[in-house]
């Protein structure tokens, strides 16, 4: 039997605000423990939750980058259990009522067809601390500095297939998070974590199968393989006549497996029921409105228009609008060029070379993108030629100079008069009467080493497209 | 003079005219806790050195002719306000050394408005209870007779007033915890409208509910404290943002226009209710025509759902309650117990040690009731009942100002007579439960003392943010009623 799977995703996206999400505590990312922390997110007897109005902001912006349609009220809700790292015993969160729903996003097939997958629902809450465990100390401890940390949780229909169509939604809900400036996207740091739900069922059957839920997949690669191996390890234990057992299983990275962390019996009963502390969530018309108008141009649409405005092929497109930062800088670069294809090759080739992960990023890449524009603009005036460009372009690096400083400090300056190419073509002609002799008796490859030896003799400043011409004519 | 038998306005009058001083007021405080604490057990925790200092500065400013509401008044707080550097127990075994870094919003007004914290005081733990006697520390007698309760939760706020161990307090009121107990006591209490007064600061029983509120000797001083204690705080999501009104104004209505054009509303479902004691149901109608005589126009109104109020206060409450007490786990808040093997068996063990049989009952009933497969049943269920309760109050109103009822079936009974049977005690807040379960303003004020001599309590319950009807009330009565026999001798 040929079996389907089935797969769900479900996103926790911290947002990225300056402070909790119902007290006024950092969210600063890497401060000693329980440093970012006060009564209220420690749940100290008595206090009470306020929500932050920036995370209702950035929740109803993720919602309408996903097609989400925002709920005008929704409720918080208690969600109950002991854990060590909840230290109310219960977390807030949206349950019975969430703030948007409905959503959608469409993800590109390798086929470079398009699929649509199902948003379900987007909801609020705040997140826990942590435990840290020392293998020295007898004792485990409890970081509180995440406790109350806002998120967003998006959750998809089961309209996943495949681990690489997994892959493709999760890296697009990624760039959309990012994009819109609500999350940083730092999966190492858990600022965007994934949880996966599988299951099979026999082609054409349309009833779900029994499902399993993956934890601790942080990073695409990791939700990818760990989705591979859930389907394999679910289609062996079919084909074997056995039953899957809905359960919690845990992504093993070292061993590149899952394993069991909980069964279905040992689900806790969660006893969600209404926060009494907080009062309904009112999202008026204005504030709608205030937040629709902030949204920038999404990722889809911005590459749509950089293929018809810029002429750039869907794959160039891509790349280029793969952050917002980068594609701010293309556009820059481009301003002014007759042909932003050549910005665009520039950016792809030369400028992304420059970046090193993590110490230099576009934006604080040394060659900045008005400068470039000022190099292209030489090379497309023909001022240049390609070959000086990428000498002037690495000076640009290594100096800090003008691209008009460098070219006129070295004497870059094109050749393209006529007399003195002729000169040039007559004189290496002149130097090399074998290959001359061989060329003409019809070895026609030497054309590019008479090139060579007058672009050598020029020091890269003959315009080739004049060289070319006077050749054919002379040869 | 007995300085501690002065009420706020008096002792505030005399502090303003120096002729006397708040460590003299204090210190009378102080000294009489000394005497008589030990056998009424109104305290858990008095803070003497504090209260002296605060009382010093109290002088000086008033030295320097400064004036607050409350400047260099004793006031005790029912141990489940939140005080900065004061341990803040609830009532319960498993916060005794709990210590908050904060004041609770209505502690910091109250010491904004000058008034000197003398102590905390005893109560059912974590406000469950109508009796004192679910104290994780020790029990709180009437101060009216030693052998009775004083009611609850906020028994122990009560007996102070009454024994005169401090010019006034604040106790919270989830069910009829201020209302019952200053019934019991003799005493003014004043339950306000849900969001009235900040709830932040205030260790949540059942927050849907909770709703703190001033127990005083007077109407007047009721007033006083809420022109202290009321108003939004931004702090509490659930406080409403309406402004408070000077409640003192209310008094001055009734000086200037008595009663006449008031209507008062009593509910048939109470009249002729079984277990209303007798001498309650003659206290009772005698308040009755105090107000007819006032010229209270006395109508009949209809609150058809209060059959089914207390059952679904009990699964409202606890479900709420099983929730807010989860964070007394050991781990950050609640006295750990160290003999544990592994995370799960400490829980276990800091939680059957740490709370009382009361709070583990509710606890149970709660969590039962919210879990999957029960939830429609009883919270769901629970909560459609509180709607129709709201409706009735609604419907009521709109033929009266006010309602009025006894406050509790009975006087206060012996301690250790209902010990053994929750029913009953649950029965007994038949009257002041609805109120929350509405959001609504109620007031307790003395009407009789019993043969046995305990004293009986009018309840008089208003529209939503109309407390103002209800002290007018409360005060036209107080001022108009035979004489009351006053403060109980000790």
């Amino acid at each position: 039997m040929r079996f389907e799977p089935v797969i769900g995703l479900e996103v926790h996206a911290q947002l990225d605000t300056e402070t909790k999400i119902f007290c006024s505590c950092s969210t600063s990312f890497g401060a000693s423990p329980n440093a970012h922390t006060c009564p209220v997110c420690t749940g100290m007897p008595g206090v009470l939750p306020v929500l932050n109005h920036q995370a209702v902001t950035f929740a109803i912006k993720t919602a309408l980058a996903t097609n989400c349609t925002v709920a005008r009220e929704s409720r918080f809700d208690r969600k109950n259990y002991f854990y060590p790292d909840l230290p109310k015993g219960y977390q807030i969160t949206q349950y019975a009522a969430p703030i948007a729903e409905h959503g959608h996003l469409d993800i590109e097939l390798e086929d470079g067809s398009e699929k649509r997958i199902g948003i379900t629902r987007i909801h609020m809450e705040e997140d826990a601390g942590k435990l840290i465990h020392d293998p020295d100390r007898p004792k485990s401890m409890v970081d509180l500095n995440r406790t109350g940390i806002p998120l967003v949780e998006i959750v998809s229909e089961p309209d996943i297939r495949t681990p690489k169509e997994a892959g493709a939604y999760l890296r697009k809900l990624h760039a959309i998070v990012r994009y819109i400036g609500v999350c940083n996207g730092n999966m190492e740091e858990g600022s965007f974590r994934c949880d996966a739900n599988i299951s099979l069922r026999p082609v054409g059957q349309e009833e779900f199968g029994t499902r399993t839920e993956l934890k601790n997949l942080n990073s695409f690669r990791n939700v990818e393989k760990a989705i591979a191996y859930e389907i394999q390890r679910q289609t062996y234990r079919l084909e074997e006549g056995h039953k899957i057992v809905q359960e919690t299983r845990l992504w093993d990275t070292a061993r590149n497996r899952t394993a069991s962390m909980r069964s279905k019996e040992e689900a806790h009963d969660y006893r969600y029921f209404p926060e009494p502390d907080l009062v309904p969530l009112i999202v008026d018309d204005d504030w709608m409105t205030e937040v629709r108008e902030s949204l920038p141009e999404l990722p889809d649409a911005k590459k749509a228009r950089f293929m018809e405005q810029y002429d750039l092929s869907g794959y160039d497109a891509a790349v280029l609008i793969s952050g917002r930062s980068l594609a701010d800088y293309f556009e820059a670069a481009a301003k002014g060029l007759k042909e932003a294809k050549l910005a665009a090759n520039w950016v792809m080739g030369p400028v992304l070379g420059l970046l090193k992960n993590g110490e230099i990023t576009i934006e604080n890449v040394p060659v900045n993108a008005g400068q470039l524009a000022e190099l292209l603009k030489l090379l497309e005036a023909n001022t240049i030629n390609a070959k000086a460009a990428k000498t002037v372009f690495d000076e640009m690096v290594a100096s800090g100079k003008t691209p008009a400083e460098i070219v006129k400090a070295m004497g870059l300056e094109q050749v393209s008069d006529q007399s003195a190419l002729d000169d040039m073509v007559t004189q290496v002609m002149d130097a090399n009467p074998e290959e001359l002799e061989a060329y003409r008796g019809g070895k026609t490859k030497l054309f590019s080493f008479f090139m060579g030896q007058i672009m050598k003799q020029s020091r890269g400043k003959a315009d080739p497209k004049v060289i070319t011409q006077i050749l054919k004519e002379k040869l | 003079m007995e300085l501690h038998a002065l009420t706020i306005a008096q002792a505030k009058k005399l502090l303003a005219d120096r002729e006397i001083s708040s460590v003299g007021l204090v210190s009378a405080m102080l000294d009489r806790i000394e005497a008589h604490d030990a056998k009424v057990g109104a305290f858990l925790t008095v803070d003497r050195k504090g209260a002296l200092a605060a009382a010093s500065a109290a002088d000086a400013r008033l030295a320097n002719g400064e004036d607050a509401p409350l400047l260099g008044i004793p006031v005790a707080l029912k141990d489940l306000l939140c005080t900065t550097g004061v341990r803040t127990t609830c009532g319960s075994k498993i916060l005794e050394e709990f210590v908050p870094t904060y004041d609770a919003t209505s502690v910091d007004m109250l010491k904004k408005a000058g008034a000197v914290i003398i102590g905390k005081t005893n109560m059912d733990e974590f406000g469950m209870g109508s009796s004192t006697e679910n104290s994780g520390f020790h029990v709180t007698r009437n101060p009216w007779n030693l052998d009775h309760v004083p009611g609850g939760s906020s028994g122990g706020s009560a007996a102070a007033v009454a024994a005169r161990m401090c010019t006034a307090s604040l106790g919270t009121d989830t069910g009829g915890s201020i209302r019952q107990p200053a019934s019991h006591c003799g005493i003014v209490g004043l339950k306000p409208t849900y969001g009235r007064v900040s709830r932040f600061g205030l260790v949540s029983y059942a927050s849907s509910l909770d709703q703190i509120g001033p127990i005083t000797r007077t109407v007047r001083d009721a007033a006083i404290m809420m022109n202290v204690i009321a108003g939004h705080d931004p702090k509490d999501s659930t406080s409403a943002a309406v402004d408070a009104p000077d409640f003192t104004s209310a008094l001055a209505e009734f000086d200037a226009n008595g009663l006449s054009g008031m209507k008062a509303g009593i509910p048939k479902e109470y009249l002729g209710m079984e277990g209303l004691d007798p001498e309650v149901e003659k206290a009772f109608a005698d308040a009755r025509k105090v107000l007819e005589d006032l010229g209270v126009e006395i109508v009949e109104v209809s609150l058809p759902h209060t059959d089914y109020a207390v059952a679904a206060y009990y699964v409202l409450a606890p479900s709420e309650a099983s929730s807010n007490l989860a964070r007394y786990d050991g781990v950050k808040y609640g006295a750990r117990q160290k003999d544990a093997d592994g995370l799960i068996d400490m829980y276990k063990k800091t939680r059957s040690k740490g709370f009382g049989p009361e709070v583990q009952r509710r606890i149970i009933m709660g969590t039962y009731a919210l879990s999957a497969g029960y939830y429609d049943e009883y919270y769901g269920r629970a909560s459609r009942v509180r709607t129709l309760i709201m409706d009735d109050f609604a419907k009521a109103f709109e033929g009266c100002d006010i309602i009025i009822s006894p406050v509790a079936p009975t006087p206060a009974f012996k301690i250790g007579e209902n010990v053994d049977d929750p029913l009953t005690m649950y029965l007994s807040d038949i009257f002041t439960l609805s109120a929350n379960m509405a959001g609504i303003p109620g007031l307790s004020v003395p009407c009789g003392i019993s043969e046995t001599g305990l004293p009986m309590g009018l309840q008089i319950l208003g529209k939503r943010f109309d407390e103002m009807s209800v002290l007018r009330a409360g005060y036209g009565f107080e001022q108009s009623a035979p004489s009351f026999p006053g403060l109980p001798e000790l």
